[in-house]
């Protein structure tokens, strides 16, 4: 037993490990702003499940590119764009989306098994597009993957009041002018980028706990539409930059620590959630009541 | 002063069917129109065409003097109460400021944002209390209320409602109508009200415009809703009744276009009728 958690937790020589993973931090921590910030559109959006089937395809474009000796971030970069085009151009409805993406993403897990078979090089890479990896990122990586996290931000930023606007009533924001029609493929591609990153640190299987829980846990504690994203990067940063500093060491993959962390983090938000909403709704009401009577 | 919404000679349609045809409308500051007919004649898609958002297929539209373009901060729109969910990211607050900032590019800069204006329209809405309240959990009227807010917050000339009534008890109906009426009365915006119930908006309605069957009809309730007027419209004997300050329209035929709807939104039977399909 005690072997076994040895193998989970190891800090002997931390401080050298520290300085190995320099790369990976900072990967870690672009990723927990991006993913942060996208999930919050995600859940407005109602897409979670798009963004598990985007990683697939995103997975089988970065195994493509390890047989054909390409650039990885590259290749999972094109799976993510395809399926991101496929399903923002097909579904825009969410049934016909859901379905889309139904079909879409067994295809793409199959593909990228079969590249990955096909792959004859370290058995480690290609476990790591699944579940992750921390083997050190190198610098050209790691320049992808930034410049790629920057792209993201910076549409998001741009799209903001109108994509938050088309999120939150598509109809209505329709009638004050605002270009949905448009917003829906163009925010997919954006969503397709952040899964692309978030491939290379934390696998395919799990992209959905830095996009998607992040936000799912701020928006139980607050409806504020500045503090949610402010509090869904905070979470996503916390649980990517302090999975990789738990797995430092240790012979485990870093997404165990990584889906850990949010996943507690979203359960503390829940359970906490009903009281902060109970307050700010009593308080409403105890002012409304205090109002004359009409 | 000059209408707020002006068409000449209109027509609409799509696919080869036309909708509506040589519509002559102009809506005055302060007046309240409502628009009436069956499903499927073309009440949506007149607003959809003042709203800038489908072509007319010949004649002009204006608003404001100006032709009808997408995203017109002259008008105000009032859509049919939908739940927004529960866990909706807003609150009341951001929902309105939507109708301020929503269509601009960018976050916004925290210091320019008009909450001053905001806090304004959902006073003139009496919703200041649950400002600060997720909007999810706000009841369907107090959330129709908000977004009656959101169409106010801009200052309109005109306010498109589009079925606002629809899924609200007779409390929250009365609430939606007195707050247009008064938004017209002490801001003289023109109101273009679609709605397939008359009663509720019938103490405040100045003019009716009725479409059916490719043809319409405009003028006061007292002309336009009459046996003579819609069995003319819809080429088969119609019953109108007045009875207690209500009126009641019976014998609407069947037709492609509403047999669904029929039952449910021409046959005015009454307060217990409509509060169950409310």
């Amino acid at each position: 037993m005690a072997e076994v958690w040895q193998r989970i937790f190891d800090f002997s020589d931390y401080g050298e490990l520290l300085g190995l993973v320099h790369n990976s931090l900072l990967a870690g921590a672009a990723l927990g702003l991006v993913g942060g910030l996208v999930s919050w559109f995600v859940m407005m959006r109602d897409l979670p499940f798009a963004v598990h089937g985007i990683s697939e395809l995103s997975f089988a474009g970065a195994s493509g590119a390890l047989l054909l000796g390409a650039n990885v971030v590259a290749g999972s970069l094109v799976g993510s764009l395809l399926a991101a085009a496929v399903i923002g151009g097909l579904g825009s409805r969410a049934r016909d989306r859901n379905s889309i993406i139904g079909v879409l993403m067994p295809f793409g897990l199959g593909l990228g098994v079969l590249f990955l078979s096909l792959y004859q090089g370290r058995s480690a890479n290609k476990f790591g597009l699944l579940t992750g990896q921390i083997v050190a990122i190198d610098d050209p990586q790691l320049a992808w993957l930034l410049a790629t996290g920057a792209v993201v931000v910076v549409a998001l930023l741009v799209m903001w009041r109108p994509l938050a606007f088309a999120s939150t009533d598509p109809e209505l924001a329709a009638a004050r002018g605002v270009p949905v029609a448009l917003l829906s493929p163009l925010f997919m591609l954006v969503l397709g980028l952040a899964v692309a990153i978030s491939i290379q640190v934390i696998g395919a299987l799990l992209v959905l706990s830095v996009i998607c829980t992040p936000a799912a846990a701020a928006m139980r504690v607050t409806s504020s539409p500045r503090l949610v994203p402010l509090l869904s990067m905070g979470f996503g940063v916390v649980s990517v930059v302090g999975g990789i500093l738990l797995a430092l060491g240790s012979d485990v993959p870093i997404s165990p620590y990584v889906t850990t962390i949010s996943f507690l983090i979203y359960l503390v938000c829940r359970a906490i959630g009903p009281r902060v909403t109970a307050a700010r709704v009593g308080a409403g009401r105890l002012r409304a009541s205090r109002l004359p009577a009409r | 002063m000059s209408a707020v919404l002006e068409l000449r000679d209109a027509a609409l349609g799509y696919d080869g069917r036309v909708l509506w045809s040589g519509l002559d409308l102009d809506v005055e500051p302060g007046e309240f129109v409502a628009v009436l007919g069956a499903n499927g004649s073309g009440k949506t898609s007149l607003l959809r065409a003042v709203l800038g958002l489908q072509p007319l297929t010949s004649g002009t539209l204006r608003v404001g003097g100006r032709p009808a373009r997408r995203g017109d901060r002259a008008i105000g729109y009032v859509p049919q109460q939908r739940r927004l969910e529960p866990t909706t990211p807003m609150r009341a607050k951001d929902v309105v400021r939507q109708g301020l900032d929503g269509h601009r590019w960018g976050i916004g800069r925290p210091g320019r944002v008009g909450w001053d204006q905001v806090a304004r329209a959902l006073e003139a809405v009496e919703a200041t209390s649950y400002a600060d309240v997720p909007v999810g959990v706000l009841s369907g009227g107090e959330q129709q209320r908000v977004r009656i807010a959101q169409a106010l917050v801009a200052d309109p000339s005109l306010l498109l409602c589009d079925e606002p009534l629809l899924s609200l008890d007779l409390a929250s109906q009365r609430t939606v109508t007195t707050l247009v009426d008064r938004r017209r009365r002490e801001h003289g915006s023109g109101v273009l009200f679609v709605t397939h119930e008359i009663n509720p908006v019938l103490p405040y309605v100045d003019r009716v415009l009725y479409l059916a069957g490719g043809r319409f009809s405009v003028g006061t309730v007292e002309e336009v809703l009459t046996s003579g007027t819609l069995s003319d419209l819809y080429d088969a004997p119609i019953e109108v009744v007045r009875t207690g300050g209500r009126i009641l329209v019976a014998g609407i035929p069947d037709t492609p276009d509403n047999a669904h709807h029929h039952e449910h939104h021409h046959d005015h039977r009454g307060q217990v009728q409509e509060a169950a399909h409310g």
